[in-house]
């Protein structure tokens, strides 16, 4: 690591984040000064244009690559028409013990005195709720389920490859020809093809604007900087006037025309997951070729700075549980398959994984798309990156996210042009929104169940009558229909939010990066995209398979139990039963352990909800897919559901991903995999199988060689994902006495990265908790 | 299930053995991922055992104090009275293995170790990982206990598991008949070979045994084709001395074939699991250093062996 990426990693890692207010100011000026004058999407374009006019333009002593969201790193922007914080919620987040933001009481007061006052009632937020039916809200606060758009706007979303081929001025012409052919006389959507066309097109121009910026800065530092820092500048400078309005000469141009793009994006509105590369070693290599790899690994070191820059947007109340995190969930795909087909790996994908190996910081996520077809080599190189214990890369079936994508209907170029992204997400690059749109809480539905459609935690009936049950096979279907209750109340929101979105929040800078918007003249919020799929997640599938493995044999086979006392008990969270609860929790085939009875189970469970979802229509003129992950939204809903017929207590964590109930798996990670792969993978948008080694397991090259093989055989079972912690217990119990001390500890949560002593300690605990793979 | 595996599953339906634990994701026991097969029942009394569970040929409780609820389920549920709060591990006279006391245990504290399979259930196991085996060119061990003291159930799982075309190991004292152990080997396509020392009357004080007949099988064994890993468990103040080391090199040296030698240093685990069973305390060892390993893996080598020690076993 060179002394410049030393000092700027250093500097990125102590940054604190705080909350600017600057954005949020910006825009209530904006929007009181031109609010009624424009159209909707002329308007966003217009107000984004305004914030790369007027924003501070920041650029860092060093940096090679520059701009950033704020005013300065980790300085994160707020988006008050989409969530308008009130004063406590800023309060909170000033002092809450986890991932806090500081609020300087400069920044609250811009809230008191503009913010609040403009955009109460008028944020996104506030307008869904006042329209969001009774079920909808009662189904949300019981911890159903969640809703992504309740504070952040869909994303969702990664780049492919036409920034570098075109540049904005590409895009430009093409919103040129697409004006041209624009039919008045015949076409009655012309005219609001027209407003988006020409809100995409002030969006291009804005970035553009917002690079110059930076030029001009550049070169006036560059009159007081010492001679070697001058020649920087002025190469920075002249790099911020060609792109991204051109397309790249060089690999210093590639990663600074993305980068703008980037904060483009996540300027523009706060959309899911930041935003993404896409195939980065791919798309570098052509500008690889003739570069000095020293000067592209520091490049590349500075880019990933940039990153750790940026953390989410602060998110308050249940969007914080499902996700409490720092992380902005912008992942770079390493590896994987080319546009024709063939082994996409290349000396930039290995330069990669030696950069994400050097600069062991939180942001950008990073995994590996592993095919069959990339070689041995890659992959132990990955394993080698893995073994450190960061918690990444982690590792993806490239085969299986092709033969997903084309499932779902994509052709296969546009699929093989894919990959995941956040925390594991399938979806074609550039041509897609596939929009998550809330975490499903299977255990959650079994609890209303048992109570005939009445939440035992607040007594209020939400969910249907099932009637009372008999046999197991009644038990099954009385959840099986109330799962698709509670997806068709989910379903219906959705179909409001969306609308909502596609009209009030539409998004033309990241339209122009997303084929077909363009050509359709539809933002990507409306439809534009050519793909546009809609994801549910469920979660607790672990839980949710030994509950019924449970109920079947302690209930309905043995008989050791009746389904009213059990249900008492459970009530009572086992008060006085502990030779019950132990019976439950020791006693049930469960799943993970390659039983084949349990894992029938596991498959049925995964039908119902596969059943309810899949294939659906969503109000985008796409689908609705599943996908199985859960971020931390397990432990969330966990904490709202009671104590389990599986045993566990109430309030506890339900599984996470679809890894089996946290330390029930006695069999290995052999068997673990062998269960997780009688999933129908295919039929999902990602899965997520989390496993934990400690460093023993891993050691010497025959460590490598092991987690190469599971990796490799878990994949031809055609499963989607895995990702392994490399650390003892004993490590993270040392960690949670003495956070100071292991502050740069990074697990694998979900789908991501994170900082341990970060973490809440409920889910500290469980990270614990989760079964330690150990050979002996 | 295909039929080509339906009727080698048929085949074996005779013969069973007593077999305590089937373990899998075993990377230690042979090439790649593994899963382990721990047949129940050794000539052996090593005390350093660590699989203590291993050396009755028959079933057997455990019991772990740790996990009990004392909840009193065990003893309402045996129905021949015989463990009792007073008698916590059953008295051998009375008990049946009827395993009700395991089926009313809550928690697990109660378990029965040691299950008489059939070769389909032997195999059925085994086939289950059989797509890691592929990938990383692992297969089935045979281990124990000692495999050759269940010899023809042994040559029968061989049989099955090489019909399936699974790579397969035997882990053995040697102390068995040649016949079985040639048998056995002709179907292996690795041998794992325990020497413990060379001394006979130190090797029958610390194993019950005398070694001459496992030294005679070795030897009989490096006259074959056989594919033999030589594994030594390193156990300190019995044959970690210049003076036992240099015995094996020599004996190791003189086969009529040179066999990768491993080096496996004594552990503790097997302690916690004797109490499990209710034996008597065993003598302790000293864990050794990794500096003293590769100090008797130098003595070894001075022999021209090919000595492997595990990195931190």
């Amino acid at each position: 690591m060179t002394d410049r990426v030393k000092a700027l990693r250093a500097r990125s890692l102590d940054a604190l984040p705080s909350i600017s207010a600057e954005r949020a100011r910006l825009l209530t000026e904006f929007y009181k000064e031109e609010d009624g004058k424009h159209s909707v999407p002329v308007m966003r374009a217009m107000a984004f244009r305004y914030l790369c006019e007027k924003k501070a333009i920041y650029i860092g002593e060093d940096e090679l690559i520059v701009g950033e969201r704020g005013p300065a790193p980790k300085a994160t922007p707020t988006f008050p028409e989409l969530t308008c914080h009130s004063l406590e919620d800023l309060d909170i987040l000033n002092t809450r013990e986890k991932t806090s933001y500081a609020v300087p009481p400069s920044e609250r007061r811009i809230y008191e005195r503009e913010v609040i006052p403009y955009w109460r009632g008028r944020s996104m937020r506030d307008r869904l709720f006042k329209i969001l039916p009774d079920d909808w809200k009662e189904a949300y606060d019981a911890g159903i389920f969640t809703e992504f758009m309740e504070q952040r706007a869909p994303g969702h979303t990664v780049a492919d490859g036409k920034i570098y081929r075109k540049g904005l001025n590409g895009f430009r012409q093409d919103i040129a020809i697409a004006l041209e052919r624009l039919d008045y006389a015949n076409d009655p959507k012309a005219v609001d093809k027209r407003e988006q066309l020409v809100a995409m097109d002030i969006a291009a121009d804005a970035c553009i604007l917002f690079a110059h910026r930076h030029a001009e800065l550049a070169r006036k530092m560059a009159k007081r900087a010492t001679p070697e820092r001058r020649h920087e500048l002025e190469r920075i400078a002249e790099i911020c006037e060609w792109v991204p309005a051109n397309p790249p000469n060089d690999f210093w141009e590639a990663l600074q025309a993305y980068w703008f793009c980037h904060l483009a994006v996540i300027t523009e509105l706060n959309g899911w997951d930041a935003f993404s590369p896409g195939r980065l070693d791919q798309h570098l290599y052509p500008f690889y070729r003739w570069y000095d790899r020293d000067e592209a690994k520091e490049l590349l070191e500075c880019f990933w700075v940039k990153f750790n820059n940026h953390p989410a947007p602060p998110k308050v109340g249940v969007t914080a549980a499902e996700s409490g995190t720092y992380t902005d969930f912008a992942n770079i795909n390493i590896g994987g398959l080319t546009h024709d087909g063939q082994d996409g790996v290349n000396e930039v994908s290995y330069l990669l994984l030696e950069v994400v190996e050097e600069m062991h910081i939180l942001q950008p996520s990073n995994n590996v798309q592993l095919s069959r077809q990339n070689p041995d080599t890659f992959v132990k190189a990955a394993c080698r990156v893995i073994r450190k214990g960061y918690g990444f890369p982690s590792v993806f079936n490239a085969d299986a996210v092709v033969q997903e994508l084309l499932r779902q209907g994509k052709s296969v170029e546009d699929a093989r042009d894919g990959g995941t992204s956040g925390c594991v997400e399938a979806g074609t690059f550039g041509k897609e929104a596939y929009i998550l749109t809330g975490y499903f809480n299977l255990p959650k539905v079994l609890e209303i169940t048992l109570n005939d459609g009445v939440d035992p935690r607040t007594g209020k009936r939400i969910g249907l009558p099932t009637g009372p049950v008999i046999s197991f096979d009644d038990l099954f279907d009385a959840w099986k229909r109330q799962v698709r209750h509670f997806v068709d109340i989910k379903m219906r929101g959705n179909g409001l939010i969306e609308r909502m979105y596609a009209k009030y929040a539409p998004a033309p800078f990241l339209s122009l990066l997303t084929d077909d918007c363009i050509a359709k003249g539809l933002d990507y919020n409306a439809g534009g995209a050519r793909y546009n799929t809609s994801y549910i997640q469920g979660v607790g599938i672990g839980t949710i398979t030994d509950c019924f493995s449970a109920l079947r044999k302690h209930v309905f086979d043995d008989k050791a139990v009746t389904l009213a006392d059990l249900t008492a008990a459970l009530a009572d969270d086992f008060q006085g039963k502990d030779v019950l609860r132990a019976r439950l929790w020791n006693k049930t085939p469960r799943y993970g352990n390659d039983d084949d009875a349990a894992d029938d189970l596991m498959k049925q469970c995964f039908e119902a909800f596969f059943e309810a979802v899949d294939g659906r229509p969503n109000g985008r003129g796409g689908e609705y897919h599943i996908d199985m992950l859960p971020t931390t939204c397990h432990v969330y809903f966990g904490s709202v559901t009671g104590a389990t017929p599986d045993g566990r207590r109430a309030w506890e964590p339900v599984s996470e991903g679809i890894s089996p109930v946290q330390g029930v798996d006695q069999k290995g990670p052999t068997a673990v995999m062998m269960s997780a792969g009688k999933m129908d993978h295919l039929r999902t948008g990602g899965t997520l199988l989390n496993m934990k080694f400690t460093p023993g397991v891993l050691a010497c090259e025959e460590g490598i060689d092991r987690l190469t093989h599971l990796i490799r055989a878990y994949f031809r079972m055609n499963a989607h994902h895995v990702q392994f912690n490399v650390v003892d217990a004993e490590t993270l119990r040392e960690a949670q006495k003495d956070p100071e001390a292991h502050r740069g500890l990074i697990v694998r949560v979900a789908g991501y990265s994170d900082y341990f002593c970060d973490l809440g300690q409920a889910l500290q605990n469980e990270i614990i908790a989760r079964t330690e793979h150990e050979t002996v | 299930m295909s039929t080509a595996l339906r009727s080698v599953l048929n085949k074996g339906q005779e013969v069973r053995g007593w077999i305590f634990n089937v373990q899998r994701f075993c990377g230690d026991d042979g090439p790649g991922i593994r899963t382990s097969v721990f047949f129940k029942g050794c000539p052996l009394r090593c005390t350093w055992c660590h699989n203590p569970e291993s050396q009755l040929p028959k079933a057997q409780f455990s019991y772990d104090q740790e996990r009990c609820l004392a909840c009193n389920s065990c003893f309402e549920a045996c129905p021949e009275q015989a463990i009792s709060p007073e008698a916590l591990f059953p008295k051998e006279s009375i008990c049946t293995l009827c395993g009700s006391c395991t089926d009313a245990c809550p928690t697990g504290a109660r378990q029965m170790l040691g299950q008489s399979l059939t070769v389909d259930d032997v195999l059925a196991e085994a086939m289950r990982d059989r797509e890691f085996y592929e990938e990383s060119g692992g297969g089935v061990t045979f281990t124990g206990g000692e495999p050759l003291s269940q010899a023809p159930f042994l040559i029968a799982c061989l049989s099955a598991c090489r019909e399936m075309g699974l790579h397969t190991a035997i882990d053995t004292s040697g102390h068995g008949h040649w016949k079985d152990l040639e048998a056995a080997a002709n179907l292996s396509d690795l041998v794992l070979y325990d020497v413990k020392g060379i001394d006979e009357e130190r090797h029958k004080a610390m194993t019950g045994v005398s070694n001459r007949r496992i030294l005679r099988n070795l030897y009989r064994l490096s006259a074959t084709d056989a594919s033999v890993w030589i594994r030594i468990p390193l156990i300190p103040g019995y044959n970690d001395d210049q003076k036992s080391l240099t015995a094996l090199g020599c004996v190791l040296n003189d086969l009529p074939r040179r066999f990768p030698v491993w080096l496996l240093p004594y552990h503790e685990l097997g302690r916690h699991k004797r109490n499990l069973i209710g034996s008597d305390e065993a003598p302790r060892f000293e864990t050794p250093s990794r500096e003293h390993v590769a100090e008797c893996a130098d003595v070894l080598r001075a022999y021209g062996l090919d000595v492997l020690t595990k990195g931190n076993l």
